[in-house]
């Protein structure tokens, strides 16, 4: 197997002759198994996905060229040791979120202490002035956030980004190991694997937790999609299926009296709490975009009113905006009182004049991103970017330098990955999901692991061709050590 | 339950069963095409188009009446909104966004189904189009039996509801037209109307052995007629699909509270097919019977979408 010479997740360090001895089960699972095996059993994975319709829609394509995300037999794995430190520094992140937005929505005590620029946030496009002094049900504002974490050596992972708005891929993360269940049962005897069926229950527990009216289980929850054409309707329908909740689109929920309702055959019913996949533009014409018809009229006001729980809250985009990103380790310690537990990967604002000279000085060697970008578009990877492309991004940084921040090019670790030419190490990230609920903040112990299927690429994105591999955290004997 | 929800279950099932009934046109279509000398054979592809009531949006297509045609605009053409193929989409369409309202298994069949069709441009012979059909009647039969094993909730009586509304829309239609169509100008009812097409309407309900089951006589025309209408022992009579829009409609009643003008309408109908023979069915005259019940179909279907706030 050709190295990269990235740390792998399975082999461990590169030339490091003592390698990951927890996993050496596994590395002879992938050594004994012959490729064209584990070949049949991806094909019978895959062909299983597109059975269920795990699939997504690419946009500009008609419907009949819905994909699946290709899936990797080959798991990644976690010791219970690197999933429990891993763990604190998301609670620790992810409170830190939801106190600095419920900060700026509200008394702007880190604006006024001058820890974040004032202008940063209230000029930012993903801040929602007409939102301020918005109090959720239960003080959350971000109730699902999607971590994207990097690794690089054996104790060094990185945030890369928070998803804190409307965070996909925690259908794969159940899907995958539904897979590997029925596929690879070999592996979960030989280790002690988490479970990670109970997301759904421990979602719905967070949904009832933050209803305005204190029902409990009584409340009523649904899931607000923009319906089956959007890409990531697959997770939609069976988020809502798992939980046991009604999937709505805008024409089913109704606004009256700053109260939203649904419309049922047996007439209408008070929805208390909606985990809505729309973006805030969409939600409701009168506040934001006038021309959507994904929304619903008056949601936003009857939000304000306290009489229902929008999940994730309106306005929480400004948490993971990529150039507040580069603040967060200023954020964790200004409202966690400590360090950040997880550190952040190194980031140029070039909004700054010395961070833009050294980007447009390095463009080759960095990556430079779009603050509003995502999905992997608008985005410079310098070291395997053509010098037309280099050129095409200095113009544009230098015409608008606040858009762009630029980071490092990270020595991603790799998983041996199946390819055809048998298993090699591909590169990966980690998107791990943390709940937070009137009570708390649970995290599941797994996440989605993409994959970087070409040889040396770093982008992972679904929709640029990456895949997904199931994520194993182990409950064995080594946690207790 | 949503309304958006129950709309889009009743229509399911109305497609499924439009897309299978259709498949099974097609195969006995087929079937009489091969037993009769011409031109009787291409009178059976024209009458295929009048009972999928695609009579006139065949003719706007421009193509010549030839049975690979017919028979391609039934089964895969996307510019026939009722073809087999469009039947399916359409399902598959609606199951996709109430999918949380189906179980895993009736989401799978109607996806397998459709994923049997992507990708076909055409039929090929009749060899090729008869197992086709097969393919079809085998995905929706594998549908029907997932449905069966769904819980027994206001999403299943919706499904039903659609496939017995359809049903009973879909076998009034065929022994009109075949009525219709077979019975020559001032032919005496019952009088020696050939013996294979009355076959060919049992084949394309599947009561060929029923009939024989059912009546000790030969093919007798007023009989295939009782038979499609008023015999509750066939599944796709008349009688049995109102019976079992009732049934449905009272499952959903007592889950739901829920009662109302479909109700009353579906049961005097039903009353009112109870009551009546197939003399005087024949004495009243069979096509104004059959039109008189499809448009009572008609108000039905409108009355359950009220009922239940579909729009």
């Amino acid at each position: 197997m050709a190295g990269t010479g990235a740390f792998d997740e399975i082999r461990g360090t590169p030339g490091d002759p003592a390698g990951r001895p927890e996993f050496a089960e596994l590395l002879q699972w992938i050594e004994d198994t012959p490729s064209s095996e584990l070949d049949r059993r991806q094909k019978a994975a895959e062909a299983a996905f597109r059975q269920l319709g795990i699939t997504f829609a690419v946009y500009g394509e008609d419907e009949s060229a819905e994909r699946i995300i290709p899936f990797d037999i080959v798991p990644r794995i976690f010791t219970g040791r690197e999933w429990a430190n891993l763990s604190e520094g998301l609670v620790q992140r992810v409170e830190a979120i939801n106190a600095f937005l419920a900060d700026i929505y509200g008394p702007r005590r880190i604006l006024a202490d001058k820890v974040v620029p004032e202008e940063l946030i209230l000029s930012n496009p993903q801040f929602r002035p007409m939102l301020a002094g918005a109090k959720p049900p239960h003080g959350v504002f971000a109730h699902i956030c999607g971590i994207d974490l990097v690794r690089t050596g054996p104790d060094d992972f990185w945030v890369l980004e928070d998803n804190a708005r409307t965070p996909s891929g925690v259908s794969y993360m159940l899907e995958n190991r539904e897979a590997m269940l029925r596929l690879c049962p070999e592996l979960f005897e030989q280790f002690k694997v988490a479970p990670i069926d109970s997301y759904p229950d421990a979602l719905l527990e967070t949904l009832q937790s933050v209803s305005p009216r204190n029902q409990g289980a009584g409340a009523t929850c649904v899931l607000l999609t923009p319906g089956h054409y959007n890409s990531a309707f697959y997770e939609h329908s069976f988020l809502a299926d798992s939980m046991g909740i009604e999937l709505v689109e805008a024409a089913d929920l109704e606004v009256d009296d700053d109260k939203v309702w649904m419309r049922t055959i047996e007439g209408r019913v008070q929805v208390d709490v909606i985990y809505r996949r729309i973006d805030d533009d969409y939600l409701d014409p009168l506040v934001f975009r006038p021309d959507s018809l994904l929304g619903v009229p008056g949601i936003i006001a009857a939000y304000m009113a306290g009489n229902v729980a929008l999940v994730n809250a309106p306005g929480t985009g400004i948490a993971d905006d990529k150039a507040i990103y580069s603040y967060m380790p200023e954020i964790v310690r200004y409202y966690s009182g400590g360090d950040a537990k997880l550190p952040n990967v190194e980031t140029y604002r070039c909004r700054e004049a010395d961070a833009l000279r050294y980007t447009l000085d390095n463009l080759d060697k960095l990556v430079v991103k779009l603050v509003d970008g995502s999905g992997g578009y608008g985005m410079l990877v310098g070291p395997t970017a053509t010098k037309a492309q280099i050129e095409d991004f200095r113009a544009a940084l230098i015409a608008e330098p606040h858009r762009y921040i630029a980071q490092p090019t990270l020595a991603l670790s790799t998983v041996p990955t199946l390819t055809d030419a048998g298993v090699a190490p591909r590169h990966v990230d980690f998107r791990p999901f943390v709940l937070s609920g009137a009570k708390g903040v649970t995290i599941t112990p797994g996440g989605l692991t993409r994959v970087a299927l070409r040889e040396g690429s770093l982008v992972v994105n679904s929709s640029q061709g990456g895949g997904t591999k199931d994520s194993l955290i182990l409950t064995g004997p080594e946690v207790r050590a | 339950m949503l309304s958006r929800t129950a709309n889009s279950l009743y229509w399911i099932g109305r497609y499924v069963e439009r897309a299978e009934f259709t498949a099974k046109l097609i195969e006995a279509t087929i079937r009489l095409d091969a037993l009769s000398a011409r031109p009787a054979g291409q009178g059976a592809w024209d009458s295929a188009l009048l009972v999928a009531a695609a009579d006139q949006d065949f003719a706007l297509t421009g193509e010549t009446r030839t049975p690979l045609a017919i028979s391609r605009y039934l089964t895969l053409s996307a510019d026939n909104a009722n073809s087999v193929r469009s039947c399916l989409d359409a399902a598959r369409s609606n199951a996709k966004s109430v999918r949380t309202a189906l179980s895993r298994d009736a989401w799978e069949a109607i996806n397998r189904a459709w994923l049997g069709l992507r990708g076909r441009a055409s039929t090929g012979g009749s060899q090729a189009t008869l197992s086709l059909v097969e393919q079809i009647r085998a995905e929706t039969r594998g549908f029907e039996g997932a449905l069966h094993r769904m819980l027994r909730n206001e999403a299943y009586a919706f499904i039903g509801l659609g496939a017995a509304m359809e049903r009973a829309d879909n076998t009034a239609r065929l022994i009109d037209v075949k009525y219709h169509l077979l019975l020559p100008e001032g032919e005496k009812v019952g009088g020696p109307i050939d013996r294979d097409q009355w076959t060919t309407i049992l084949h394309t309900v599947s009561a060929v052995t029923a009939y024989r089951w059912l009546y000790s006589e030969g093919l007798k025309p007023w009989l295939v007629a009782e038979l499609l209408c008023l015999r509750r022992e066939l599944p796709r009579s008349l009688i049995a699909s109102s019976e079992e829009a009732i049934g449905h409609l009272n499952a959903i009643g007592k889950r739901t509270g829920l009662q109302g003008e479909a109700d009353r309408l579906a049961r005097v109908r039903h009353n009112a097919l109870e009551r009546t023979t197939i003399d005087a069915i024949f004495n009243q005259g069979l096509h104004e019977w059959l039109t008189a019940f499809i448009r009572e179909n008609t108000r039905i279907h409108s009355a359950i979408g009220q009922q239940f706030r579909f729009s």
